[in-house]
């Protein structure tokens, strides 16, 4: 056992502070990959197992508790959808996923009808651009919905449960352009 | 994920998939989506002048989890009146389909989305008459 206080190990990373905090960076949507990479190298290098040899089984375990959270820290403030999820949260607001499940009736037509065409893509004359078309499709949905919650979340108090309703709907276009891009690359492919 | 046999009968033989012209007055529309996932689904049902189900379709853009909850809704919606459908709880679809807790949500989307199709029938009927 060391006396060492584990802070020591981990170059004065905490697990309680916030990923902005740990990053560096102002609380906001505004966050750039290629800005917060470097710190993430860095945090990379600070938890890195090596350094928690000296501290036995414990260490090795801490270790890897460290590392858990440098990379969900750097995956949730690069994607969009997780990074609004925890915007909201981290200001008291967290989002209910699990149910809430009607929502703006336009919205999910208009899901289900994009979701439509793209199981159609295969039969179509030209596949490539059908998706092709889709894939912009949701593209452009996902950057105004981005858009809007920008606005939503600045506006603050009076904007939080709308900001909600958004990072909700970011997820509906998330899952259509991660298909629209698997289907796109398939037919590439192919 | 290792999927029931049930769960796998509905999701390769999925029964009622289809559509209905939703602006047919005897016809109520269900639009969900589970904003946990980003998947969707949409249930129809056809009411009898007695108030019978007389027939259910669903399309549903989703996990296999969620195609059998919506596949299993529809068949046990028809023939029982909106009363009667309005009875069912996701708590029954996941157990009938072996769904594990961390599918549970699929069901639900199943659940909310009978209720949606009732209140649309019922909303349509109410004003027309
Ligand atoms: S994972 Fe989305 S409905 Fe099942």
């Amino acid at each position: 056992m060391s006396d060492i206080p584990f802070s020591d190990h981990t170059g004065g990373v905490d697990l309680r502070s916030n990923y902005f905090e740990l990053f560096g960076i102002p609380v906001g949507y505004d966050v750039e990959r290629s800005a917060i990479q470097p710190r993430y190298l860095e945090l990379q290098r600070v938890v890195h197992p090596d350094r928690f040899a000296g501290l036995g089984e414990r260490g090795q375990r801490l270790a890897i508790q460290y590392a858990a959270f440098v990379n969900e820290a750097f995956d949730t403030l690069c994607s969009p959808l997780k990074r609004a999820l925890y915007l909201l949260e981290v200001s008291g607001h967290p989002v209910d996923v699990e149910r809430n499940t009607v929502m703006d009736a336009a919205f999910l037509m208009e899901q289900m009808s994009l979701r439509e065409e793209l199981s159609e893509v295969r039969d179509s004359a030209d596949p490539e651009a059908a998706v092709e078309s889709v894939r912009e499709n949701a593209e452009a949905m996902m950057d105004a919905l981005k858009d809007e919650f920008v606005r939503l979340w600045q506006e603050g108090e009076t904007g939080y449960e709308q900001a909600a309703d958004c990072a909700r709907k970011m997820h509906f276009a998330e899952k259509l352009l991660d298909e629209a891009e698997q289907l796109e690359e398939e037919i590439l492919d192919s | 994920m290792a999927y029931s046999e049930k769960v796998i009968d509905h999701y390769e033989n999925p029964r009622n998939v289809g559509k209905m012209d939703d602006k047919d007055p005897s016809v109520g529309t269900g639009m969900v989506g589970a904003p946990a996932c980003g998947d969707v689904m949409r249930l129809q049902i056809k009411v009898d002048e007695t108030g019978v189900i007389e027939d259910a379709k669903f399309k549903t853009y989703g996990c296999g989890s969620a195609i059998a909850s919506s596949s299993l809704a529809t068949e046990w919606m028809k023939g029982r009146t909106l009363d009667e459908a309005a009875e069912i709880r996701n708590t029954q679809i996941a157990e009938e389909l072996a769904l594990p807790p961390v599918k549970i949500h699929c069901s639900v989307l199943a659940e909310d989305a009978i209720k949606a199709a009732i209140d649309d029938y019922r909303k349509k009927n109410d004003s027309a008459a």
